[in-house]
């Protein structure tokens, strides 16, 4: 276990700061994308992920989405599954409507003024925008992460990983026990078992961010979105949350957007890849992760995975 | 080996000395002016004095490292002497306050009323407490009245975002605006002119609503906008309703800022006496009931005594204006304490 971290360790080392190098090498070795650095990113964490189950059942399934902001159109008809028990990455270019279509699925789209969306979205099968849907109990089975770590300034550490539990009503039995095992899974248990009744804006970066994985985890919900959780993050943060991911992958769905190709190819099984050219953001491929970063079938994701724009 | 901690940042005594000769030799400069010419008193002295030395310290500067050492130089001293011409009125305000205001209390003066003694008796008999009562009344009924409905406007301009928002802003904006009087008229001529009511506590209190919750509403919208968007999200995101996202999450966020529009709008009005001239009446007896019969305050107390003419009601105005004075201190002391934040950031 400790030489896996090692190695991870190595990865994300590289990956901070000699990034450009990298992405030379992969462009210039592009004729054969098969020996491309991510594709053996990929391999290699595919291969160290001995799931027991496969992947079952029809987590969350998006239906020709398309999302509006007045009269912009953002996304343009995609179509997704995301099966129960896998890390699904959207990749992509900024603006290409990574976020936009992340927020679609989970119902947060709306909040913007002017926004409007077409298309179904089914968890379990049931259209999440069909009427008459509570939204407040879609988004307690589907949960987020943001982009930048927003622990709750007025709670202590304890209280925002119970915020949910508060904030949706529910009834909870032990707190204690829920309180230890969610920071428990979020990997934050041993940093802050001592410290819980302090305020939660105290923590490190890195540490702020677990601690709202930990809150979303504290409802049960059924699917996690992570809206680029490590882009404000240090490497050895980032990795963290990445053994975070891992974790939590067997037990629920995951569906992470990420700038940081490294990023998908080591935590994910499947990876979709956005693309806007000029018009409304569009699915370009959708495949297990590996075969995006070895095999891909565009020409475009070829490009945008060996680093040649983008 | 240890080594001593330094700041070589810090001037140098010969900078300091350099730096005190420079102010010194402004201040005799100034002097000099003002003893010789038609200038006379000390504000132009301190005026010349002001405007020599910052320009002499920029002089100073510039010889040393240049023209924008100069500039930088010359706007730190501006800084510093804006910062005197504030001070200045504020110290000057307080100071006369404290001095004049102490004369006329005694042992009796919180526990007696005017009501057996004119205000130009001996500062030996009658008291503010008929005034002190009817002012904690009234900044207490306006507070009630005030601070849910200016919480709740800014909260339907910042949260709900309802139809209409953009007009009620500027309706709000507005309202700030009016002259004190006109609030006061406003509730004499709708609810008590005409309609068998007599003045009372609780209608000068209703006046000083009008004045009280405009303040808040805007200070309270600016508070909560300041309330990052992130942690509403993030509320939504946990299957809460809006209505639980903001009592949880976006009030407790704002809550120093909340206060402090709670404290600008009892500033406003706390020394508020036009509205309360035809509202409450004015009494110099104790009237403890705020629904029924004229009322004293402090401000009319304060009011009173100065059209009274003789030394010792102006020593009780004095006084007044001291425990008017104290009272709001004392509110900003318990809001601030009762508003304490645990947060670090």
């Amino acid at each position: 276990m400790s030489d896996d971290m090692l190695g991870k360790k190595e990865e994300n080392g590289m990956n901070a700061t000699t990034a450009a190098d990298t992405t030379n090498s992969i462009a210039s070795g592009a004729d054969q994308p098969h020996s491309s650095g991510l594709g053996a990113v990929a391999a290699a964490s595919a291969a160290k992920r001995t799931r027991t189950e496969q992947p079952f059942g029809s987590g969350l399934e998006a239906r020709n989405v398309h999302a509006w902001f007045g009269k912009y159109h953002a996304i343009s008809d995609m179509s997704l599954d995301f099966p129960t028990g896998t890390v699904t990455a959207l990749i992509g270019p900024s603006g290409c409507g990574k976020s936009t279509f992340l927020r679609t699925l989970n119902r947060m789209h709306e909040f913007i003024p002017g926004a409007a969306m077409a298309g179904e979205v089914l968890l379990h099968g049931k259209d999440i925008y069909a009427p008459g849907t509570d939204v407040t109990k879609i988004r307690l089975k589907i949960g987020m992460v943001f982009q930048k770590p927003n622990p709750f300034p007025s709670m202590t550490i304890g209280e925002n990983v119970l915020a949910g539990i508060k904030l949706a009503q529910l009834k909870v039995s032990d707190k204690k026990e829920l309180l230890e095992e969610c920071l428990e899974r979020a990997g934050l248990w041993n940093e802050v078992k001592d410290r819980l009744d302090q305020p939660g804006g105290s923590l490190s970066g890195g540490q702020q961010q677990r601690l709202c994985i930990a809150r979303s985890l504290a409802v049960r919900p059924e699917v996690l979105l992570m809206d680029e959780p490590c882009s404000a993050l240090d490497p050895g943060s980032t990795l963290k949350i990445e053994e975070t991911i891992a974790e939590l992958a067997k037990t629920m769905t995951v569906i992470i957007v990420t700038h940081n190709m490294q990023q998908a190819a080591r935590v994910s099984d499947y990876t979709a890849f956005l693309l806007s050219d000029g018009g409304p953001g569009q699915l370009i491929e959708f495949a297990p992760t590996r075969e995006i970063f070895t095999r891909p079938k565009d020409k475009r994701t070829e490009n945008y995975v060996t680093g040649r724009f983008g | 080996m240890t080594v001593t901690p330094i700041k070589p940042w810090r001037a140098t005594k010969r900078d300091i000395l350099t730096q005190l000769i420079v102010i010194f030799l402004s201040l005799v400069a100034a002097y000099l002016i003002v003893a010789n010419t038609g200038f006379e008193g000390r504000l132009p002295l301190v005026a010349f004095f002001g405007v020599f030395s910052i320009c002499a310290l920029a002089l100073i500067s510039g010889l040393q490292r240049g023209k924008e050492a100069a500039k930088d130089s010359f706007l730190a001293g501006a800084a510093y002497v804006g910062v005197f011409a504030l001070l200045l009125p504020v110290v000057s305000i307080l100071w006369t306050v404290v001095s004049r205001g102490t004369a006329a209390i005694y042992s009796g003066f919180f526990t007696t009323d005017m009501s057996q003694d004119p205000f130009s008796s001996p500062l030996t008999d009658g008291g503010i407490k008929h005034a002190l009562i009817g002012t904690l009344w009234l900044i207490t009924i306006a507070l009630i009245i005030s601070v849910p409905l200016g919480i709740l406007t800014a909260l339907y301009l910042t949260e709900t975002k309802g139809p209409g928002s953009g007009l009620i802003r500027f309706l709000v904006q507005a309202m700030s605006g009016i002259p004190s009087i006109v609030a006061g008229l406003f509730i004499y001529s709708a609810l008590i002119s005409g309609t068998g009511r007599g003045f009372s506590g609780f209608m000068g209190a209703l006046a000083l609503s009008i004045l009280m919750i405009p303040t808040v509403a805007r200070t309270a919208e600016e508070v909560l906008k300041l309330v990052p968007p992130d942690l509403r999200e993030a509320g939504l995101a946990l299957g809460a309703t809006q209505w639980k996202t903001v009592a949880l999450v976006v009030l407790p966020a704002a809550k120093s800022g909340l206060v402090t529009a709670v404290i600008l709008g009892v500033a406003r009005i706390a020394g508020e006496t036009a509205p309360l001239l035809f509202t409450t009446g004015g009494a110099d007896a104790t009237n403890l009931n705020p629904m029924d019969d004229n009322m004293g305050t402090i401000p009319f107390y304060i009011w009173k005594a100065l059209i009274d003419g003789s030394p010792e009601a102006a020593s009780r105005a004095w006084a007044g204006i001291f425990i008017l004075m104290l009272a709001v201190l004392a509110l900003f002391g318990t809001a601030r304490y009762l508003s304490r934040s645990r947060t670090v950031r």
